[in-house]
């Protein structure tokens, strides 16, 4: 698109300073009050709900105690520093995150670099093909999972068969560590293919032809060229896939079973069964600090590098 | 230079072949990754069997078992009254914050539009329970209506400002010196050449509040189910094929809206994911 400043009007302004303010005020202002009170304000809420003490009946202890002192305390945080089963379970749903993240790397690619290879006329249908899963419905698509490596499904059976031949015990697939991962790969697939595509998109084929011209084999080509110019696009899809993995709570829920407790779990738990919201509301704001600390790295290396 | 790159090229063809198959080999199994779950729940819903392991027989039961689950039924009625009301209301709030983002300088409000979207679902979800509890605000539909709204705006927004960046400016520049006034020449030259990208946002929005599991499930409270709540308790509790059977439904209703939101902008789809 071009965007050239437009010329200096001859015609007097149209409006004044005052009434372009009030515009811009009108505009502006009811998405911002809406995404301020529904957003902004919670947020700030259980930041500061993560000081405050549990309630007897879960909740939130009132602010003052009896006396009209305030009644804030560090508690939550020194119980999450100090019990080592929380980090456990946050190192294990980085874990978990961190391979989801590099299976959708080692998936995505050759459908990116398809996609981006292929004819104009076919990009769009093969993009909507990849998007097309991701628009039904999250639980349908976890949930067909169960199905696929439950004990009665025909990959299992077949699976345990050919496992049978070679005399090794038979195998369950679901509610294990490998039913989670392959559900959280399964749901985040998309938001890899789709930066990754569009990187790939935009480098340019003769370098590919120069490197083969002189003498580079293909996957000198891949891990010299391609590979290095894609970045921008790998960490933006690592960024998309990494930080709604690490909070979900569903695909653990569904396929992981009792051992398959992911951080998203955690909090689920705190806020709904335990309901002690202020160690609830602890988990969450470290699960922001992570979530936001990826953004931050994912933003700053996809920065494009000055030519040097 | 062709000429020389392509000749270059001729003794290592065969070559080029066997990468360009192990490629696409590649991508199918991809794409068979992609697909084969949800046609095997689609198949299992006309399955006639309790279980989801062998085919028997065809059936339409599971579908009619559906239709005479007044659970399910009430579930269905409160995803679509949210899902309208949600969508109509971020559509609108989307719009003005998509065109406020195009057209000035801003702060705060891009970043209040994109974080919801970059954060984990989770933390909207229980910053918003606390929320609604502080304030006694009953947990229910409306509770889930405004939650919807929430998180619903900056998909809007994204759409319509991307529909906006596409634009050709000399036209709303040309309406104003033919002496419209701002609020004329949005409402009679922008707003209509953008209605394709506010209709795609307003279906995306239908769809994510439709579709949109954690945020309800934190905000429905005790007594407000939608289907994807539903959805989830009958995985929990007792698998049967009817989830199938509402499962292939709302895929057909998705797979509509997709349809028709792609028809209206081709590109908004692509930008927004």
């Amino acid at each position: 698109m071009n965007k050239a400043p437009s010329p200096p009007s001859l015609l007097p302004p149209r409006s004044t300073p005052a009434s372009g303010r009030l515009a811009r005020w009108l505009i502006s202002g009811p998405p911002l009050v809406y995404l301020l009170v529904f957003f902004a304000i919670p947020s700030l809420i259980m930041i500061f709900a993560s000081f405050r003490y549990a309630g007897d009946y879960g909740g939130l202890d009132p602010i003052f105690d009896a006396a009209g002192k305030l009644n804030l305390t560090f508690e939550s945080y020194t119980r999450f520093a100090s019990d080592y089963i929380y980090t456990a379970i946050f190192l294990k749903s980085l874990m978990y995150a961190l391979i989801t993240t590099f299976c959708c790397l080692l998936m995505a690619y050759p459908v990116a670099i398809l996609i981006a290879r292929s004819a104009k006329k076919y990009r769009d249908l093969l993009i909507l093909l990849v998007i097309l899963p991701f628009w039904s419905n999250f639980l349908i698509r976890v949930y067909a999972w169960m199905i696929i490596l439950g004990p009665q499904s025909g990959l299992t059976r077949a699976l345990n068969y050919v496992l049978g031949l070679i005399g090794v015990q038979p195998v369950t697939l679901l509610f294990t560590a490998f039913s989670v991962i392959v559900g959280l790969v399964y749901v985040h697939l998309p938001f890899m293919v789709l930066p990754l595509y569009a990187n790939l998109e935009k480098h340019d084929p003769a370098l590919l032809d120069a490197a083969q011209d002189l003498g580079a084999s293909a996957w000198q080509r891949f891990w010299r060229i391609t590979f290095p110019l894609s970045l921008p696009g790998v960490y933006a899809g690592a960024a998309l896939v990494f930080i709604p993995a690490l909070g979900i709570f569903a695909v653990s829920d569904i396929l992981g079973g009792t051992g398959g407790m992911m951080i998203g779990n955690v909090i689920k738990q705190q806020f709904l069964e335990t309901r002690d919201w202020p160690f609830g509301s602890v988990l969450s704001i470290v699960l922001t600090a992570a979530a936001l600390a990826v953004a931050g790295v994912a933003v700053l290396a996809s920065k494009p590098r000055r030519q040097g | 230079m062709t000429t020389l790159t392509t000749m270059m090229k001729m003794p290592a063809l065969s070559g080029v072949n066997k990468r360009t198959y192990a490629l696409w080999t590649a991508a199918v199994l991809v794409f068979a990754f992609l697909y084969v779950p949800l046609i095997i729940v689609m198949v299992y819903s006309f399955n006639d069997s309790q279980l989801n392991a062998e085919w028997v027989g065809f059936t339409f039961a599971w579908y009619r078992k559906l239709f005479s689950d007044q659970e399910m039924l009430n579930a269905a009625g409160n995803s679509l009254m949210i899902a309208v009301v949600a969508s109509a209301v971020a559509t609108v709030l989307g719009t003005m914050a998509g065109f406020a983002m195009h057209r000035y300088k801003l702060k705060l409000l891009p970043l209040l539009v994109l974080t919801p979207i970059a954060i984990p679902e989770i933390l909207i979800g229980v910053s918003l329970l606390i929320f609604f509890v502080m304030l006694n605000i009953t947990l229910g539909l409306v509770s889930i209506t405004l939650a919807h709204i929430a998180f619903c705006i900056g998909f809007v927004a994204i759409v319509v400002r991307s529909r906006l960046s596409g634009m050709d400016e000399s036209l709303t520049e040309a309406a104003r010196d033919c002496g419209a006034t701002p609020f004329q020449a949005f409402r009679l030259v922008t707003l209509p050449l953008i209605m394709p990208g506010v209709l795609a946002g307003a279906l995306m929005a239908f769809t994510l509040s439709i579709d949109d599991f954690v945020i309800t499930f934190f905000t429905a409270g005790a007594n407000a189910s939608t289907l994807p709540l539903q959805i989830y308790s009958m995985i929990k509790i007792a698998v049967t094929p009817e989830v199938n059977a509402v499962s292939t439904l709302l895929m057909a209703l998705t797979l509509f809206l997709i349809i028709v939101a792609s028809k209206l902008a081709p590109s908004a789809l692509r930008s927004s994911s």
